[in-house]
């Protein structure tokens, strides 16, 4: 009862880095309000999956071990989760906001008609005063999130229901091992109890996982294109760069909506989140949208022929020219001075 | 087989991608009520997939469900311009401040008044709130499956849809039984464009709250065009507890609004030549940004 209960999700047999980066922040929440950690994490063939849980904060581990769990499908993980959830009474409960939180979560917020915050950036426990109840209420999860196309950051609170659902935005929050961690206790979940046949109204026919070569997240350097780059050829020039610097390629949404680049290589708003070392935009014009999936980074340098492209206002350095004349002589300068 | 009936639910919003210096106040917000109210992006791409199943299933009737104030019907028209055969509005005061949980109980009744129907459509999120939770939630009211970010419908056949959807890291092809509910990604082809004939035939076609603004002689066209009436349902219509309503029915509270504020910080100028680009090159390599 009271607990916060973070759902692991889990990618060929392991935690994702968002489940463990919510973990951590779920062992703090949970310490600020006196309660355990716990965590759901189905599959099939876990076995020992918990070590790795244990060692990022959590008291009490459920596994759900069956092979309609593995891969995921949307009815048999929500069923598990909303029973889980109606048995065990939880205060809040976490998501990661990945295609597979979001496509789960608002299931089971409607199942145990809760509320729930999609893609938080940021989670405080604290109070919250309702104005026309004039009433205070106490130790609320306060979920923050960017809003109405990112031009807002809203605060949300759930007062009245439980548990406070809510998915967390991937690579915000940072994961990290707990100091204190100890081996706690592993719940077994009868599968069966809550996946019934109505749940298998979905099969899998075919999936196709690309390899996850593309680690934008974890990269320090990025080469960010916009629609400025001009075309899909001209962004061969920002791998280019890319490459000689050891970083990653990048893009805004409107380079992918102009069909420049992938989406997978989005950053922004409905795109990834990065905090690189270096961010470099080459035809970003710095919409909001952008921004908000950069703006943490330690030194950004923008390229763009408009002076007054909103992005140089987050800008280290900012050189006012072509794309495709400034990089060949950023590459040239690399090649001829480091080895 | 015979035709389906799918349904589309689409939101009218702010247009959110698009926000010119008009929008921006002189504090640096965004001036929210200056942007222009456009079809939800995905949304539309979830009427161009259903459209094309009624390519396919030719008999078939598509009906676009809207929730929101009354110029929301705005988006229904363009939706008959386009291919689909029928609009309904759903409005009323009472919706208002409705959360996503209250959202998708509205939604979920209108679908109730409409079934039996075999495939609900609509876009994965709506890009003034992103957060991509009522269909879902409409889909677990309904006790029906789902499948999110579809990019292709691949076929409806005997009772069973099977669609392709697209991940963050790959594409799954899902097979899942009748009556489904798809999100659709944006990574889906774009809507086809409004068709001058329909356009015609559809110009005046509108709710009855909009009925006292039109001219006489339209509003008569009514009595013998019935396909120029678009469907208007209010709490009463649909039967809706009120305590599940909009901020009563809403779980989630908004605690604060912070608005972002663009600010200046200080940013060097340097030009594109060799003299200042070699320059900038060797700060980052001695700062080790870089190397």
């Amino acid at each position: 009862m009271n607990n916060v209960f973070v759902y692991c999700e889990i990618e060929e047999g392991k935690p994702v880095d968002v489940s463990l980066e919510i973990l951590t922040k779920g062992r703090s929440l949970a310490d600020q309000i006196g309660a355990k950690l716990e965590t759901i994490v189905l599959g099939n063939n876990l076995n020992g999956i918990e070590k790795e849980l244990f060692e990022y904060g959590a008291d009490i581990v459920h596994v759900g071990n069956h092979s309609n769990l593995d891969p995921y499908l949307t009815l048999p993980h929500a069923a598990i989760i909303a029973g889980v959830f109606k048995n065990e009474k939880p205060r809040i409960g976490l998501f990661g906001a990945t295609s597979i939180g979001r496509d789960l979560a608002p299931r089971v917020s409607s199942n145990l008609k809760c509320g729930l915050t999609a893609d938080c950036t940021e989670l405080i426990i604290g109070d919250h005063f309702d104005k026309k109840l004039n009433k205070t209420y106490k130790d609320l999860l306060l979920q923050r999130r960017p809003a109405f196309g990112g031009n807002i950051i809203a605060t949300i609170v759930t007062p009245d229901t439980l548990p406070q659902l809510a998915t967390v935005r991937e690579g915000v929050m940072k994961k990290e091992i707990y100091k204190n961690a100890k081996k706690g206790k592993v719940v077994s979940i009868n599968v069966d109890d809550f996946v019934g046949a109505e749940a298998l109204a979905v099969q899998i026919i075919e999936r196709h996982i690309e390899k996850k070569e593309l680690n934008l997240k974890n990269s320090n350097i990025i080469v960010a294109g916009g629609y400025g780059v001009g075309s899909k050829k001209d962004f061969q020039l920002l791998y280019d760069l890319a490459e000689v610097l050891g970083g990653e390629v990048g893009a805004s949404r409107a380079a992918i909506d102009a069909g420049f680049e992938v989406h997978e290589r989005q950053i922004g708003q409905t795109g990834i989140t990065v905090r690189p070392k270096l961010y470099i935009a080459c035809g970003i014009s710095g919409q909001i949208q952008h921004t908000a999936g950069m703006d943490k980074s330690a030194m950004v340098i923008a390229i763009n022929n408009d002076p007054h492209a909103a992005i140089n206002k987050l800008a280290d350095y900012v050189i006012t020219g072509e794309v495709s004349k400034v990089i060949p002589k950023m590459i040239k300068y690399y090649k001829q001075h480091t080895k | 087989m015979k035709g389906l009936n799918i349904i589309v639910l689409a939101k009218q919003v702010p247009d959110t991608r698009n926000i010119g210096k008009d929008a921006m106040k002189a504090n640096g917000t965004v001036n929210r009520s200056a942007l222009a109210a456009i079809f939800n992006p995905e949304d539309l791409q979830a009427l161009e997939q259903a459209l094309r199943l009624k390519d396919q299933h030719v008999e078939s009737t598509i009906t676009v469900v809207t929730m929101g104030p009354v110029r929301a019907a705005n988006i229904l028209r363009d939706s008959l311009f386009r291919g689909a055969d029928k609009g309904v509005l759903i409005t009323d005061k009472k919706f208002a401040g409705s959360d996503t949980l209250a959202t998708s109980y509205v939604l979920s009744l209108a679908l109730k008044k409409l079934a039996p129907f075999d495939v609900v459509l609509c876009g994965r999120q709506a890009i003034d709130g992103d957060t991509a939770q009522v269909g879902p939630q409409v889909a677990e009211n309904l006790h029906i499956p789902q499948i999110t970010y579809v990019e292709e419908i691949i076929e409806v056949k005997d009772n069973y849809l099977t669609a392709r959807r697209r991940l963050s890291n790959g594409v799954e092809t899902l097979k899942g039984t009748l009556p489904i509910l798809l999100t659709v990604h944006g990574s889906a082809p774009e809507c086809r464009t409004q068709h001058a004939k329909r356009l015609m035939k559809y110009k005046h076609a509108c709710t009855p709250s909009e009925m006292s603004n039109e001219r006489e002689d339209y509003i008569l066209m009514h009595d013998t065009k019935h396909y120029l009436d678009l469907i208007e349902w209010n709490v009463g219509d649909l039967k809706a507890e009120e305590v599940y309503l909009g901020l009563s029915g809403s779980p989630t509270k908004v605690n604060a609004v912070t608005n972002i504020v663009f600010t200046t910080k200080e940013f060097r100028v340097m030009e594109p030549t060799d003299k200042d680009i070699d320059a900038l090159m060797a700060e980052l390599v001695e700062h080790h940004m870089v190397g």
